[in-house]
C-alpha cells in the first residue's frame, strides 16, 4: 500500500516531486487573486470588459468561463515555451498565442454551440484585449513551471470572473429587475411604485459598482490600504 | 543557438507563425461546413419568425419548405430576375454596395392558413456594427404581420435587446404607409406618448432606454429597405385593381 501511495499519477505535473500538488504555495496561487490580489479591484486591470459586459448576468458568466479557458491554456503554453521564447519578441508571442486560442474558441462555438456564440458575439474577440491575460503571461508564466502557471491562470481568471459576476448581478437586478433574463422582482412590488433604475444599465454605474466593491473589500482587508 | 541572436528570433517567429496559421486554417476549413449549415438554417428560422412562426433551428428547413411558397429576386424597377436565387445568391450587404441599377432584393411570400404574407429583408447600421432582419406585411401591403431583428455586435442588455420578443412584438399591426399612401415606416421613439403601444396607427414604437442609436438604426433601416420594394408593390397594386 505504501508503495502505491507514492506512485501518484499526477507526479508528471509536480516539479521534481518535491512539492505536493496543492501545497500551501500552490493553493495561494489560486486563492490570492480572489481577494488580496484581485486583478480588477486591487490591480485595476481588465476594467474595460467589466464595464462592457456586465449589463446582464448570463454573458458575464459565459465570459468568465471563456476567460478561464483562454487564460489557463495560454499560461500553460507560454510556460512550456518559456525557455525558447526570444526575449525581444515575447509580447508578440503572447499576443499570437492568446489570439489564436480566442480564434479557436470562436470557431468551435460557431460550429457546435451556435446560440452561445451568437449570445457572446464580440465579447469573445474582446478577450484578446483583456490586459489581465497579458499581464499574467509576462509576470508569471514566463518564469514559472507548468502546473503553477496553470493554477495562476485559473486563479486570476476566477478573481476576474467573480467581480464580473458580482457587478452583473447587481446591474441586471436593479437595472431591469431580472436575473439571467428571468424576472425576479415580483409584480406587486412594481405596483407599489417601485421602478427599475435605468441608470444601472449604463456604463458609469458599472464603475461605481466596482468602486463600492473596492470600498467594501478595503474596509474588510485593511492591508490593502496604501500607507501615507 | 544564441537565444538573443537575430537569426534565432527570426526562425522562432517564422516557425510560430507557420504552426499557428496551419492550426487555425485547418480548424476553420474543417468546421466551415457545419458553420454554414448553422447560418443557412438560422436564416430560414429568421424568415419564419418574421411571420410569427417560431421554430427551433433544426426544424426550420422543413417548415420553411412548408410555408414559404415563393421566393423572388426583385430588381430596383420592380421586375423579377428569374436567373438568381433570392435565398442563396442575394447577400443584401453586398447588394447595397453595388450601383443601384444592379441591385437585387429578395422577397419571400408565405402562405399560412391560406393568408398571404410578403417578407422583405432589412439591413442597416446599429451603434457598433450592422443590424439586419426581416419584416413581413399582410396582404394589404401596409399592416405589419411581424418582424425579426438581429445584430452583429450591439451592446448586450441595451441595443442587443432589439432581438427580444417584447420589442419585436410592438411592431405587430403597425402600419408603414400613411393614409395618402406615402411610405412613413416605423419610428423607434424615445419619449413616446404611447409606451404601451395601444395606438397602432401612429407609425411609432417605444424605444429601449440606453440604445438610442440602435433604435434610430432600426427606424432608418425599415424605411430605406422598404423603399426598395415600392416599385414592386405598385405593380402588385395595379394588378389587383385591374382584377
Amino acid at each position: 500500500m505504501k508503495k502505491l501511495k507514492n506512485k501518484n499519477p499526477l507526479f508528471l505535473f509536480v516539479s521534481k516531486g518535491k512539492e505536493p500538488l496543492f501545497s500551501k504555495k500552490n493553493r495561494q496561487l489560486l486563492k490570492d487573486p480572489l481577494d488580496d490580489n484581485n486583478p480588477i479591484t486591487v490591480q485595476v486591470l481588465g476594467i474595460c470588459s467589466a464595464l462592457a459586459i456586465t449589463v446582464q448576468l448570463w454573458p458575464a458568466i459565459v465570459m468568465t468561463f471563456s476567460v478561464i479557458f483562454v487564460m489557463a491554456c495560454s499560461n500553460v503554453i507560454i510556460s512550456i515555451l518559456r525557455d525558447l521564447i526570444p526575449n525581444r519578441i515575447r509580447i508578440v508571442v503572447f499576443l499570437v498565442v492568446i489570439s489564436s486560442l480566442v480564434a479557436l474558441v470562436d470557431e468551435f462555438l460557431k460550429a457546435y454551440a451556435y446560440d452561445v456564440s451568437k449570445e457572446l458575439s464580440i465579447f469573445i474577440g474582446l478577450i484578446v484585449t483583456n490586459c489581465i491575460i497579458m499581464g499574467r503571461l509576462e509576470a508569471f508564466a514566463l518564469g514559472n513551471g507548468v502546473w503553477k502557471s496553470f493554477l495562476d491562470g485559473v486563479g486570476n481568471a476566477f478573481g476576474y470572473g467573480a467581480i464580473l459576476i458580482a457587478v452583473a448581478f447587481f446591474r441586471e437586478l436593479l437595472g431591469s429587475g431580472n436575473l439571467m433574463g428571468y424576472q425576479v422582482i415580483p409584480d406587486f412590488i412594481y405596483e407599489m411604485g417601485y421602478e427599475n433604475n435605468g441608470l444601472m444599465l449604463l456604463s458609469p454605474m458599472a464603475l461605481i459598482t466596482v468602486g463600492i466593491i473596492i470600498w467594501i473589500q478595503r474596509s474588510r482587508n485593511t492591508d490593502l490600504i496604501e500607507q501615507r | 543557438m544564441d537565444k538573443d541572436s537575430n537569426l534565432y528570433t527570426f526562425l522562432f517567429a517564422a516557425f510560430m507563425v507557420l504552426v499557428v496559421a496551419t492550426v487555425l486554417a485547418y480548424t476553420s476549413q474543417s468546421l466551415k461546413v457545419l458553420q454554414n449549415e448553422n447560418i443557412r438554417k438560422e436564416k430560414m428560422q429568421n424568415i419564419l419568425s418574421s411571420v410569427g412562426i417560431n421554430v427551433s433551428r433544426d426544424e426550420s428547413e422543413e417548415l420553411y419548405k412548408k410555408y414559404i411558397t415563393n421566393e423572388l429576386a426583385l430588381r430596383i424597377d420592380g421586375s423579377i430576375n428569374e436567373k438568381i436565387s433570392p435565398f442563396s445568391d442575394i447577400v443584401l450587404a453586398k447588394e447595397l454596395k453595388k450601383d443601384y441599377k444592379n441591385q437585387h432584393f429578395p422577397l419571400y411570400i408565405a402562405e399560412i392558413d391560406s393568408a398571404k404574407y410578403y417578407i422583405m429583408e432589412l439591413r442597416g447600421n446599429g451603434l457598433w456594427n450592422a443590424i439586419w432582419g426581416y419584416i413581413s406585411l399582410k396582404n394589404d401591403l401596409n399592416t405589419i404581420k411581424g418582424v425579426s431583428f438581429d445584430h452583429k455586435g450591439e451592446t448586450a442588455g441595451l441595443g442587443a435587446e432589439i432581438t427580444k420578443d417584447w420589442f419585436q412584438e410592438s411592431f405587430i399591426d403597425e402600419k408603414v404607409f400613411n393614409n395618402d399612401g406615402e411610405l412613413i415606416g416605423i419610428t423607434v421613439l424615445k419619449g413616446n406618448n404611447d409606451p404601451k403601444n395601444e395606438n397602432k396607427d401612429d407609425h411609432k414604437v417605444d424605444a429601449i432606454s440606453g440604445s438610442t442609436i440602435t433604435g434610430d438604426g432600426v427606424t432608418s433601416m425599415i424605411k430605406e429597405r422598404l423603399n426598395n420594394y415600392l416599385p414592386y408593390f405598385e405593380k402588385l397594386n395595379l394588378n389587383s385593381k385591374m382584377d
